[in-house]
């Protein structure tokens, strides 16, 4: 009998108190925003620099925009959130994580010029990378999922598209004849992520990840088959003239740092930007690079000279995510 | 049903029930929070992740001969539900840091690899020995429905708690530590009369010269050599009948489902007609169940029926080999036995896990099947001819 009541008693105490902790993680979240924020629609226009407001607040995780020239000033939010926003021409791209589902889940929305959801998908894993095609006609991104690989505890990427004009969905491209040294390439983990398109919104280049090795492979889209042409490029992103890719490279200790390959040189020049990185870079024109860099937490939008001269800048803290028209 | 079950294996089950409530919350939540809580890359983390796997077949061998040797089954497995409870305070300990993160799991996973033995030892000496099968059905039924509910409970709290993770991993410590005290205060030890008696780490492979063990240790092993691992019969299926991949999460379910409603009746039917029989039987419906993944009709009805018999599968061979063993091992030995016949098995599916893959890369998922459904039937017909012990000893 008293072991029964002792037994009750304690796990009465051990509900009761995490009960509590649930309740009060509710009231949790400060009520004002520690970045000042202007409320009020975003619109896509060009000179803007668009991101994920990390700010903590009422508005933390909301789009948020800033003009190019001025990255210091108040972030413009609306309703919108997303972990992860592109955009080109009139169309974007938002992925967030559809909230209380478990496994998770990603909404993939396409917008138009007004911010307005013109098609919306759901996709099975976590958020990771996305991007418009320079022309604004197909929307990509890449997702974590779990399970998928025969390591049970292993996560995997899928890497998808949205063609605008046909209305066709490619949910996972991992059907992609890739071709490596001529070859046809056969794995079972293989594993594609991080997508950039060239602006005739046909070539594409993308991360393929296989047995330890990641290669870039350079892909066309209407014919649909690949070719790697380098080897140790994650995250690509191909620079508005076309010319050169930046991404992350592996270093030997299994952080990365940001490089860019010259496509036609194949020369691989390292940016004044030696902290390790793991985000898809963004050209914000042909000679500046930006990205996310994680640190104490939270993350902020750094800006950098892609040729190896100069020093990073501190673009925007608090802000991950970040793109441009 | 429930009446008849032993008081102490059902409190097991219970402490069981409640411990993967527990841990299936972290489960499902880890990897949202390393991605989009913590912002870390998780192919990396996959990674590190995989390295632990063996070290848990170790400690298994450890936690059973600990409990041995200490003669305290109950406190063994303690330490091991402890250690797990404590390890969920840890993951919010742990912050950002990838590294405190990964050491945190992989002591969570040596509470999970110390605890096996000794509780199954306890399961196993709790019981009459002509209802083994029965008893080690209901502890896994309710072993099984903790982690059906484990994700739900986690959803829960995410939900109640606004997304925030620390609130699932206190939610989730608590939970754990009811199941540490249920465990405290209903299971009795086993009471092993006699003088103390020295159990030297020798004995534990001592053991293996008990013939009938022998050779169930050896065809479990051969049998784990051959079994395919779950992830590629998900895999396989849901390629051939092309699973919305939202979906793909609800197949696991479906195994466990099946796993839960048979586990009990598969039990009490292999204490009637032989459990060796059943758990020989529980292979040739996984022979089945690859057979429909690979065969040439494609109805959806038979993607369900595979499923169906792949947890038909578990329900036959997860309880049902320890009910089998238990009776040829001395009972001051039981937890060593155990966590032998266990660790053989589980390094053998981890091996085969290694060859599949292989295989798969070399020609392709379905050649693989159908050479591993090819073997699997060729070691479990002739495990039904070379038989571990003669029948009548066995019931």
């Amino acid at each position: 009998m008293k072991k029964i009541l002792a037994g009750v008693f304690g796990m009465l105490l051990l509900l009761g108190a995490g009960t509590l902790y649930v309740v009060q993680a509710r009231g949790g979240g400060p009520a004002v925003n520690a970045r000042p924020v202007v409320s009020g629609q975003v619109l896509i226009a060009p000179g803007n620099l668009y991101f994920r407001n990390l700010a903590s607040g009422p508005d933390e995780g909301k789009l948020a925009v800033v003009p190019v020239g001025d990255p210091a000033g108040a972030r413009r939010v609306g309703d919108l959130h997303c972990d992860r926003f592109a955009t080109a021409r009139s169309t974007s791209i938002c992925l967030r994580l559809k909230p209380g589902s478990l496994p998770p889940l990603t909404e993939m929305l396409v917008l138009g010029p007004d911010l307005a959801v013109k098609h919306q998908e759901t996709l099975p894993g976590t958020p990771s990378r996305a991007r418009v095609s320079p022309d604004g006609n197909i929307v990509n991104w890449t997702v974590f999922v779990t399970g998928d690989s025969y390591s049970a505890t292993g996560f995997s990427t899928r890497t998808g598209l949205y063609d605008l004009k046909a209305g066709q969905l490619v949910k996972s491209i991992e059907e992609l004849p890739v071709f490596v040294d001529g070859k046809r390439y056969f794995a079972s983990d293989v594993n594609f992520w991080g997508i950039t398109f060239a602006a005739d919104g046909n070539k594409f280049y993308v991360t393929l990840g296989s047995k330890g090795k990641t290669y870039l492979i350079q892909a066309d889209y209407r014919e649909y088959r690949g070719d790697a042409i380098a080897q140790n490029v994650e995250c690509p992103s191909l620079s508005p003239d076309g010319r050169r890719i930046a991404y992350k490279q592996k270093n030997p200790d299994g952080t990365w740092r940001l490089a860019v390959l010259d496509l036609t040189t194949h020369q691989v020049t390292h940016p004044a930007e030696s902290r390790p990185l793991d985000d898809q870079p963004l050209w914000r024109d042909d000679k500046t690079l930006l990205y996310a860099l994680h640190h104490d937490n939270t993350s902020a939008i750094w800006s950098v000279p892609a040729t190896g001269a100069g020093t990073p800048t501190l673009l925007i803290p608090d802000a991950a995510s970040p793109a441009t028209r | 049903m429930w009446h008849r079950v032993p008081a102490n294996v059902l409190a097991l089950g219970v402490v069981s029930l409640v411990t993967d409530i527990s841990s299936e919350m972290v489960t499902a939540i880890l990897p949202l929070y390393l991605v989009i809580g913590l912002g870390l890359n998780p192919l990396q983390f996959g990674l590190l992740d995989g390295l632990y796997a063996g070290a848990t077949a170790v400690l298994r061998l450890v936690g059973g001969h600990v409990a041995d040797r200490w003669r305290q089954l109950k406190a063994v497995a303690g330490i091991g539900y402890g250690l797990s409870a404590i390890c969920k305070l840890g993951l919010l300990a742990a912050g950002s840091s990838v590294a405190a993160i990964g050491g945190v799991l992989a002591v969570d996973r040596a509470g999970k690899g110390i605890r096996t033995a000794p509780r199954d030892a306890l399961i196993s000496l709790s019981t009459e020995p002509a209802k083994l099968g029965r008893a080690f059905g209901v502890h896994r039924a309710l072993d099984t429905f903790g982690a059906f509910l484990g994700p739900l409970v986690a959803a829960g709290v995410l939900w109640a708690s606004l997304g925030d993770f620390n609130a699932v991993f206190v939610g989730s410590f608590c939970i754990a530590c009811c199941g540490v005290l249920l465990l405290v205060l209903l299971v009795k030890d086993h009471p092993r009369p006699g003088p103390a008696m020295a159990v030297p780490l020798r004995g534990m492979l001592g053991l293996l010269s008990i013939k009938a063990f022998r050779r169930c240790c050896g065809w479990a092993a051969m049998l784990g050599l051959v079994t395919i691992t779950d992830s590629f019969v998900y895999l396989a299926l849901q390629r051939r009948w092309e699973v919305s991949t939202a979906l793909f999460p609800l197949l696991p379910i479906g195994t466990a489902g099946t796993f839960l409603l048979l586990a009990i009746p598969l039990g009490r039917l292999a204490d009637r007609v032989g459990r060796w029989k059943l758990f020989l039987a529980g292979h040739g419906a996984l022979v089945l169940a690859l057979l429909l993944l690979c065969g040439p009709v494609k109805s959806p009805w038979l993607a369900v029926a595979a499923l169906g018999l792949h947890g038909a599968f578990y329900a036959a061979t997860d309880g049902v080999l320890p009910a089998a063993a238990g009776p040829l091992l001395p009972e001051h030995l039981r937890a060593s036995g155990l966590a032998l016949l266990q660790t053989g098995q589980a390094l053998a599916r981890m091996v085969s896990a290694v060859l599949v893959g292989l295989v798969w890369t070399l020609w392709d998922l379905r050649p693989a099947l159908l050479l591993t459904t090819a073997a699997l039937l060729v070691v479990t017909i002739a495990a039904a001819f070379v038989r571990p012990w003669s029948w009548k000893e066995a019931r």
